[in-house]
This record gives C-alpha cells, structure tokens and sequence, in this order.
C-alpha cells in the first residue's frame, strides 16, 4: 500500500507539470486550431531564459523569473509577426509544418549555444513549502507547481469565458474568415494567443528545469509528450490539459513501478492511439459533428 | 514517321485524355531518356566512390520521399512516422534476410509489404477524423515503433543493431557501391514510373479529391476512409521497400537513425520539393541529401584542420538549424516548392522572347 500511495503521489505531481505544459500548447490550438509542434522548445527556451538571468546575471528570483515570462511574452509576439502572419488565411497544414521547422531550428539554435550538457538552477524555492506527512511526500517544486498551475487555470478560465479578447480567440478558433469578416481583429489574437503561450511554456520551462535539470533533448521530449496529455483531454479543453496530464502522469509511474521502466515512456502514447480509435475529442473536448 | 511535336505556346488541350499525359511533347520525353542513359553511365566514367555512394543514398531518399508526397501531397495528410515506417522496412528486410534466409530481392518486396501493412493499423484513426489527428496518430507511430525496435531484442538485437548477408547471385558477390547503384537507380525508375501512373488512375485521382474538399468528394461517392488508409498503405510501403534495400546497402543496421528527425527530414523533402509533385520529391530529396553531405564535409573539413577543429565541433548542431531553417522558409516564401520554381525556369524558355 504504501509503494502505491507513493507512487500515486508521485504520478500525480509530474502529471500536474504535464498538465502545466500542455495549458500553453492547448491555447495556441484553442486560438488558432494549429498544432504547435515547437512547444517543446518553447519550454526548452523559457528554461534556458531563466538560466541566462538566475545564473549569469546574478538577478534576485523573483526579477529573473519576471524577465523571463517577459522575454516569453515577447519571442511569442516575435513568432508571430515573423513566421506566422505571411500565413493567415493560408493552409492549416503549412503552418502545421512551419511549427515543425521552427522546433528544428530552435532546437539547433539551443544546442549551438549551450550545447547538450546538463545544467542545474541554485536551488532557491523554500523547505517550507513542501508536504511531509508520513508516507505522503511531495517536494517543494511540486507545491508550487500546484499553486502557478491553479492560479493559470483560475486566470484562464475567467479570461476565455469573460474577456473580449479571449472571446475573439475562441471565434477565431472556430473560424477564421467569419472572424474577419465580423472585424475580429486576427493578428492581434494570435499574436496574443502566441504571446501568452510562449509566456506559459517558459514558466513550465521553468518549473521542470527547476525539478529535472535543464536539458534541451529533455525538455523538448516533454513538448512530445503534450500529445497525448492533450488529446486524453480534449485538444481545446484547458481543464481537460490538466485531468489529462494527470492521468497520464499517473499511469506512466504505474507503468514504471510495476511493469517496466522502459515502458513508462512508451505507454503514453499507446494510450494516444486508443483514445484517437475509441474517443477521439478527448475527455473534455468539443465534439464536432461532420462526417467524412 | 510520327510527326515530333513541340509545345504550343499556350494550353490547347481537347479531350481529357491529352491532359493525362506523362510527356506532353515527344521533346520531354526525349529529354527523360537522354538523362536515363546519362545516369545509367555515371559509374562507368572515372568518378569517384564518394560520387557514388552520395547517388545512392540520394535514391533511396528519392523512394521514400516519393512514398511520403503520395500521402502528404495528393492524399493530404500529414505523416511525422515516416523515418520510423523507414526503418521499420530496413529491420523487416534484415530480419527476413537474416532469420528467414529470403533471398535480397524478396525480401526487400516483402519488407515493403509488412510497413504496408503496420501503416495502415496507423492510418486507421483518419477514418474517423480529419487532418490534424492522423498527424498526432503518425508520432504516436513513430515513438511506438521505435521503442519497439530497439526493445524487441529477440529479434532486432536491441541496440546492437543487425549484419546483413551478402546476397549472392549465381555466384557473384552483390556487394559495393557499383552493383547497388545499378540496383537503387533501376527501382528508384521503377518506384517514380509507378508513382507517375498511380496518380493518374481512378486513386490518384481521388486522393486528389479528398485533398481538395473531403465533404465534396464524399458527396461525389469516393468511400474517404478505404482510400485515404489505402493512400497510408502505399506510402508505407514506398518507405519500407526504400528501407530494406537502404539496409541492404549498407551491410548493418542499427536503431539510432530512424529517429523523429529522419521523419522530418523526410517532411522538408517533400515541402521543399513541391508538395503533390513526384518531380518535386526527386528535386527535394536531392536537395536535402546534398545539403546533409555539404554541411557534413564543412563539419568534417573543420574538424580536421588545426585552427577549427572546436569551430567544427560547434556548428555540429546547425545541421538541425539548416533544415529547419529550409522549411520555415519554403513555406514562407515558395510553398510549392523547387517543383515550381522549375516549372517557372521551363516556361520562361518555353515562353521566351515573348513571356506572355
């Protein structure tokens, strides 16, 4: 019982920073229907970011973590007005393949730069924070992931549901000529939409460098590794990123725990192209009725 | 004698049958058989093995595009499994080879035909979803049948990777790059005339359809799904038939390059060629593979000389920078790829000195 309890708590903890992850790419697809294959090296990026400021500006935390969701806000508004405005009106599956190329050059830019080491933040977040009640025992990043990740959902949720912008994003989503032509001003959405996304990765990036070290061949298997927390979820479902990630955060420890170590990383996917036969849209997700 | 025609001027079809044409002008297909027999005496004049060795793995690359522009280009969908089905054709055409004792030429046919067959148990999912889903099922594929090749140890020894025999044919030890050449150019020839014909049949001509609007070809009474996990068979079969006799080739094989990258190099074959162009993926797969060998002979040159050998080091990764960089700005700035900007150069002679 008690392997299990652990394990479960532990499954829980990183399907909450899968979940986290997944909330950045799930709002590019919720804004824009495009499938963002650079959301790994997005977080790879935000990570990276965070190293520069903490470590080799010797900036105080709570600037460098600021910076760094600035500097994301700002490469999201930066991919936007340079890849992906030439392409409004254009082909999904051209900017689909764009995000593909994007991750391949980000990826070669990141290696180029640092290279494929393994490097480590100081360590900074308060003992205080973490939970230690007999067997239950969660870090302190965890809690804190808890908390970043609660309060983005709470942000937006509100946001989608009341804020003209994020109403014009979910109009743009459903489609992109009738918002046009009913003078939803596109550009600005996606590159909010990019923006935000981008700003959500890099903290991500953040947290998981925070918890596994800041690798970009790692980070950038988690951009991957969003697929199937999203699609169990629903692709534009933000609460369904969240439920999501956790489910599949829990069977990947089950899997590790008692089956195999080297099946953890597989059975994501196994379960991916499940829910594409049995459930396509995911838990959480809308479900569009067209038959084809 | 036929009377040699020559292209008009503008566009004067009459009947659909002229629009179907491989060659519309016997000056074209001239041009093709000249450039066959060119090929076919590249390695009977002093050029080097490297000359060699870079053309063939160009036509295996040409194959396995060709496979991925039936299915991205005329079918519409795009596949991230590409380098897996790949190297799930090479470890089929080892194992067969290898366990089996099949002779090389079956095997390589048979490989073709199990990624056929693995390829449409990951087509299935677009039977009941557009686009953007079978994308997802395709990587899902890809990291799959990776894990399964490289923890399958019983059969594809793991990371050890595999030893091919040399095939022996009445005698005479087919190895090297010369009775290769020969081998790759005469089906990479085969698998391009297949392809040219295939999608002037009643497929081509509905994955065409499907492409253009799914609701409508559906309306006009072609069954989506049987042709789209046909479209999916095909492709895969065109990769696992280039991945055997890619594993024939090169005498071993291991897990480690039929990774997501491969896929992608694959993908930006095929956009920078010319999405829905057979001649385009051949423009692409040459493109991309002498562009790999470039930027690994400038690696190769930095290493070895004094100065730059942490240079060389360095710009190692670029190499996943160039291709990326290549699709992003394809698609940007010619989407239809080099395909087009060939057909642009052919009109403007055509066309010449009146160019409109």
């Amino acid at each position: 019982m008690d392997f299990f309890m652990q394990l479960l708590v532990g499954g829980l903890s990183t399907g909450f920073v899968y979940g986290l992850s997944a909330m950045g790419f799930v709002m590019i697809f919720k804004s824009s229907s495009v499938l963002n294959f650079a959301h790994g090296e997005l977080i790879a990026i935000g990570a990276y970011f965070f190293l520069i400021f903490v470590t080799w500006a010797k900036l105080p935390l709570v600037l460098a973590f600021l910076f760094t969701l600035f500097a994301c806000f700002l490469l999201g508004i930066l991919i936007e007005r340079i890849f992906l405005r030439p392409l409004i009106g254009e082909n999904l599956i051209f900017v689909i393949m764009l995000t593909v190329g994007l991750a391949a050059m980000f990826r070669g830019l990141i290696l180029l730069f640092w290279g494929g080491n393994l490097y480590t933040y100081p360590d900074f977040l308060p003992k205080a924070l973490g939970v230690d009640r007999g067997i239950v025992h969660i870090p302190p990043v965890y809690m804190a992931t808890l908390i970043i990740g609660i309060f983005f959902l709470i942000v937006f949720g509100i946001f989608f549901k009341f804020f003209s912008q994020g109403i014009y994003m979910r109009s743009v989503a459903d489609n992109q000529r009738a918002a046009l032509s009913l003078g939803v001003n596109v550009r600005r959405v996606f590159a909010l939409s990019w923006a935000i996304a981008a700003l959500v990765a890099g903290m991500s990036g953040v947290v998981l460098g925070v918890i596994n070290g800041i690798n970009v061949h790692n980070l950038s298997a988690i951009g991957l590794k969003v697929f199937p927390v999203v699609i169990l979820g629903g692709l534009d479902s933000i609460i369904g990123a969240i439920i999501g990630g956790l489910i599949i955060g829990v069977l990947e420890t089950f899997t590790g725990g008692y089956l195999s170590t080297s099946l953890r990383d597989v059975v994501p996917y196994i379960i991916l192209v499940i829910i594409l036969l049995v459930k396509p849209y995911g838990l959480f997700g809308l479900t569009e009725i067209e038959r084809v | 004698m036929k009377k040699f025609q020559l292209h008009p001027c503008g566009n004067f079809y009459e009947d659909y049958e002229k629009m179907l044409t491989v060659f519309s002008t016997d000056f074209g297909r001239v041009w093709a058989a000249i450039g066959l027999v060119i090929l076919f005496l590249v390695p009977l004049m002093p050029v080097s093995p490297y000359l060699i060795y870079v053309m063939n793995i160009t036509g295996v690359a040409v194959i396995a595009a060709v496979g991925l522009n039936i299915l991205t280009g005329f079918a519409g969908q795009l596949s991230l499994g590409h380098g897996a089905f790949f190297g799930l054709g090479a470890y089929a055409g080892a194992i067969l080879g290898t366990t089996l004792h099949v002779p090389m030429l079956l095997s390589i046919l048979g490989a073709g035909l199990i990624t056929a067959g693995i390829g449409m148990i990951f087509g299935a999912p677009s039977g009941r979803l557009k686009g953007l889903y079978l994308t997802i099922a395709t990587l899902a594929g890809q990291i799959i049948i990776e894990y399964v090749l490289i923890h399958w140890e019983s059969l594809t020894k793991g990371t050890m990777g595999l030893t091919l025999p040399v095939p022996v044919f009445f005698g005479f030890r087919f190895q090297g790059d010369i009775p290769f050449y020969y081998l790759i150019f005469a089906f990479t020839a085969l698998m391009i005339w297949i392809a040219i014909n295939l999608i002037r049949t009643r497929f081509g001509r509905a994955w065409i359809a499907i492409r253009d609007n799914d609701r409508a070809a559906e309306g006009m009474g072609i069954p989506i799904f049987t042709y789209k996990v046909f479209a999916f068979a095909i492709s895969s079969f065109y990769a696992g038939f280039a991945g055997a006799l890619w594993a024939y080739y090169m005498g071993s094989i291991t897990t480690e390059p039929f990774n997501i990258m491969l896929s992608v190099e694959y993908l930006a074959m095929v956009i920078i060629g010319g999405l829905g162009s057979i001649s385009g993926s051949v423009f692409g797969a040459v493109f991309i593979t002498m562009l790999n060998e470039l930027l690994r002979l400038i690696t190769d040159f930095l290493m070895n000389s004094a100065i730059g050998s942490h240079l060389g080091l360095t710009i190692a990764p670029l190499r996943e920078f160039f291709f990326g960089a290549a699709i992003v700005l394809f698609i940007l700035f010619e989407p239809r790829g080099l395909a087009e900007e060939w057909r642009i150069i052919r009109s403007s002679f055509r066309l010449w000195p009146f160019s409109y």
